[in-house]
């Protein structure tokens, strides 16, 4: 055989399911963030009293695919002053990075999109962080002022929040005891909890940080639109700013997913020991075709013949999936897949619920100051994450040495919160203080 | 600390300062204001207004209109509440015609003018809170503002720019049904203000983003000519509809808000109050509308004797006065405009110094202004 040839397959033996699996972020990934967008415009739609996109596809099913058309076809410009090679290079480096540390999450007990690294978490930290470099990269080569404005607060609400975000995480990965993401959803099904509730705080200090890491409003600073223009992508147009806005919805997803992982349980449904409960297991199908039966409820209502198919179409699209849910149950040789499947099942809810809960908050509150972002960063985030890992490695230390493991947490967590509320006060206090400094009497009367 | 930094010429770092270059086309400059910012990094150490872009010359077109054309043009001027305008203007040319409109009439403009100002505080909370990054509440706003303009549509056809009266009271009988249509809106409209009072008032990032932010005293405010709730807020009770009352606000009960601070807080808290207090005054007035004719006794040709007259109301931005020369002819020889946002926006530079650029953005929207008033 032909030495090259030869080395060629081996090489594709040993990687098909990295290779494989790239060309299936690739070619998936863009699709999804494209919908998660339209659920978002949806959902805001529906919380500002109005209907969203209706115009393309029914109910605006093909807005996101309508997009991605209009982008490719517009005009590509690059300003004149530009650093021509980083200004193309920047959001290709923000896409690529969100688009890798997919690579490591995993969806179900053997469902990982690549392969199981056992410093799984550590990796898709470490590679999402990079996507920073293009946001910087991108503000600086724009030769623009609202650019580099938006790239420079990038910049320190990624340092300060990156930080609070890692210790959070460390509290985490100190009560599951490894960085492998399988071993961690070990963890949780060996505790028979998930956990959120053994420790809430570091729970919440991630939300928080993963929003401002993900450039979500209410920390949207570096892109507000209502100071910056667009921030670091003002100058970008056409397809370059398709790659930032795909790289900030997978990022969604990726903080969603290691929230997911680490703090909701992964893919184990909820109380995944308690036998009696073992008829959720049934829900994925159950779920599912339910929203088939409503589909055809509601095909009856459509004005026109074209909706109407088309709601027959999802309808039978759902029983299609539910049957697959289904099916493993009632075929012997099947019942293998069962855990894989209702494992990506719960997994997506949850990781849906998670940018449920970001969309949510973009809706209802105003956007933070740059100073007080970093305060918020600094002096309370920051503070009370590493009391929290303290308070984590406190309680894991009194229960090796023979304490209830609950009584132990619910003491720390308390103290935790103490903290919490104290730091607060005091945070208040200065900044009351402070404003009252500064505000000097001064007139130009008499 | 901040008042140091600025006396002295050195930044921070002893950088070169950053000019950036805010509008005339930027989000929220709301219109086609400029401003150049002298930044410090984020910090503002100074501003330089250029207005202008949508001069249309109101003032030297009233000179070649007779008096009635002339009113359709002052609407223009602040579009987001052209019924203020047109009172103004109406009011001033029967001032110096000495001619009053009808109680009817007076009745019914009092009404109308007041659902324009709780209309175009509505436009003002909305863009203000989408400017701090509050996205839902414009919708919210815009909701209860489309049932505004469809009463001002079905009473004269009209949504924006309305012309709604004539010099000597109204063209337009108001229609069947128009008094139960008003009711229906006030009734509703107190949940509705709940609404934006429970998104926004309590809210810490709210709180943070206004309270201590471009604070005006009361001082500064007399000394810069700042009127409306912006004087409001500072401490000020002045409101001409009590001060110099007309139209028929002498009939009804109302209170003047004020506010303590005179920060961007305050101001808000204020323009809410005044919509409260704006439909108390639509559901008082509409008990009893007076019957009888809605034209005084006027001319068809306007044709007011030599002399001067000068008149203001208290528009929803602040005082609104015109000041019209007669020269006997049918065209005013001389019409000058004191719109409030004008006024108001000088108080821009004193307000930003020393605050982020986050702070211009917020400062600029609870200044309320219209640019097509400020450059008529």
């Amino acid at each position: 055989m032909n030495p090259t040839l030869h080395a060629i397959l081996v090489f594709l033996q040993t990687w098909w399911v990295e290779l494989t699996s790239g060309v299936v972020i690739v070619a998936v990934v863009p699709l999804v963030a494209g919908y998660v967008v339209l659920v978002e415009r949806k959902l805001m739609a529906d919380m500002q009293a109005r209907l969203g996109p209706m115009r393309v596809g029914p109910h605006g099913l093909l807005q996101p695919i309508a997009d991605a058309v209009k982008l490719l076809i517009k005009e590509d410009i690059i300003p004149d002053e530009a650093d021509r090679l980083i200004f193309w290079l920047a959001p290709v480096i923000s896409m690529t990075a969100a688009l890798t540390s997919m690579g490591a999450i995993a969806f179900g007990p053997s469902f990982q999109v690549a392969r199981d690294i056992n410093i799984g978490i550590l990796f898709v930290l470490g590679v999402s962080s990079l996507g920073f470099l293009g946001i910087i990269l991108g503000g600086w080569a724009s030769n623009s002022h609202y650019s580099i404005m938006g790239a420079l607060r990038s910049t320190a609400q990624l340092v300060s929040y990156e930080t609070a975000g890692g210790l959070a995480i460390i509290a985490g990965l100190l009560l599951s005891g490894t960085l492998s993401i399988s071993g961690i959803v070990a963890a949780q099904e060996k505790y028979h909890v998930w956990f959120i509730f053994l420790a809430p705080v570091a729970a919440f200090i991630y939300l928080v940080a993963s929003i401002a890491e993900t450039n979500r409003a209410p920390f949207d600073l570096p892109e507000a639109e209502s100071e910056l223009v667009a921030g670091y992508m003002t100058e970008y147009s056409g397809f370059r700013w398709a790659l930032y806005f795909l790289g900030e919805y997978a990022n969604m997803i990726v903080v969603g997913s290691i929230a997911t992982t680490l703090f909701l349980g992964g893919w184990l449904r909820p109380f995944p020991n308690v036998h009696w409960l073992n008829w959720l297991d049934f829900l994925p199908a159950l779920i599912i075709a339910l929203i088939g039966v409503y589909s055809i409820y509601r095909a009856g209502k459509q004005p026109v013949m074209v909706q109407t198919g088309f709601m027959w179409a999802v309808a039978l699209a759902c029983f299609a999936v539910a049957l697959i849910f289904a099916m493993p149950w009632f075929v012997g040789t099947l019942k293998f897949v069962i855990p894989g499947l209702n494992g990506a099942f719960w997994f997506l809810l949850k990781v849906s619920a998670y940018i449920y809960v970001f969309m949510w908050l973009r809706f209802t509150l105003p956007r933070y100051r740059f100073d007080q972002l970093m305060h918020l960063g600094w002096y309370i985030l920051i503070p009370l994450a590493i009391v929290n890992v303290f308070a984590v490695g406190v309680a894991m230390l009194l229960e090796s040495n023979g304490v209830n493991r609950w009584l132990a947490l619910i003491l720390t967590t308390l103290v935790t919160l103490v903290f919490a509320i104290l730091l607060v006060r005091w945070h208040d206090r200065r900044t009351e203080s402070a404003s009252t400094a500064s505000l000097a009497p001064d007139s130009y009367a008499g | 600390m901040q008042d140091d930094a600025l006396q002295d010429n050195s930044t921070l770092l002893g950088a070169d300062e950053l000019i950036l270059n805010m509008g005339p086309q930027h989000p929220s400059t709301h219109g086609v204001l400029r401003v150049k910012l002298k930044l410090d990094g984020e910090r503002v150490r100074g501003t330089e207004c250029v207005i202008g872009y949508l001069h249309r010359g109101v003032e030297k077109i009233a000179e070649n209109r007779t008096y009635q054309q002339v009113a359709p043009y002052v609407d223009r001027m602040d579009y987001v509440a052209a019924i203020s305008n047109g009172l103004g203007y109406c009011e001033a040319v029967e001032k110096l015609l000495n001619v009053e409109a009808p109680p009817r009439a007076r009745v019914i403009r009092t009404i109308l003018t007041e659902l324009q100002r709780i209309a175009s505080h509505l436009v003002w909370l909305g863009t203000h809170a989408l400017d701090i990054g509050a996205l839902t509440p414009l919708f919210y706003c815009m909701r209860e503002r489309e049932e505004i303009l469809k009463i001002f549509e079905k009473y004269c056809g009209a949504r924006l720019t309305t012309h709604a009266f004539r010099i000597g009271g109204l063209q337009y009988e108001a229609y069947d049904g128009f008094e139960k249509e008003v009711e229906r809106f006030c009734l509703d409209f107190e949940r509705r203000i709940q609404e934006y009072v429970d998104l926004l008032t309590g809210n810490s990032i709210w709180i943070g983003r206004t309270r201590n932010v471009g604070v005006l005293n009361a001082a500064d405010c007399i000394a810069l000519g700042a009127s409306g709730p912006i004087l409001r807020a500072a401490g000020v009770k002045w409101d001409l509809r009590k001060a110099q009352p007309y139209a028929a606000y002498d009939q009804y009960k109302f209170e003047i808000p004020v506010g303590t601070n005179g920060d961007t807080y305050d101001r808000y808290m204020v323009r809410i109050e005044e919509m409260r207090q704006s439909r108390l005054i639509c559901l008082q007035a509409i008990e009893k509308i007076p019957e009888g004719a809605i034209m005084g006794k006027v001319g068809k040709v306007i044709k007011p004797p030599a002399g001067e007259v000068y008149h203001s109301i208290e528009a929803p931005k602040g005082i609104l006065g015109y000041y019209i020369v007669s020269d006997a002819s049918t065209q005013p020889y001389r019409v000058r405009i004191r719109p409030p946002s004008f006024i108001n926006l000088q108080a821009l530079d004193k307000m930003v110094r020393g605050h982020l650029v986050a702070d211009v953005v917020a400062i600029i929207g609870t200044l309320d202004i219209v640019l097509g008033e400020v450059d008529r």
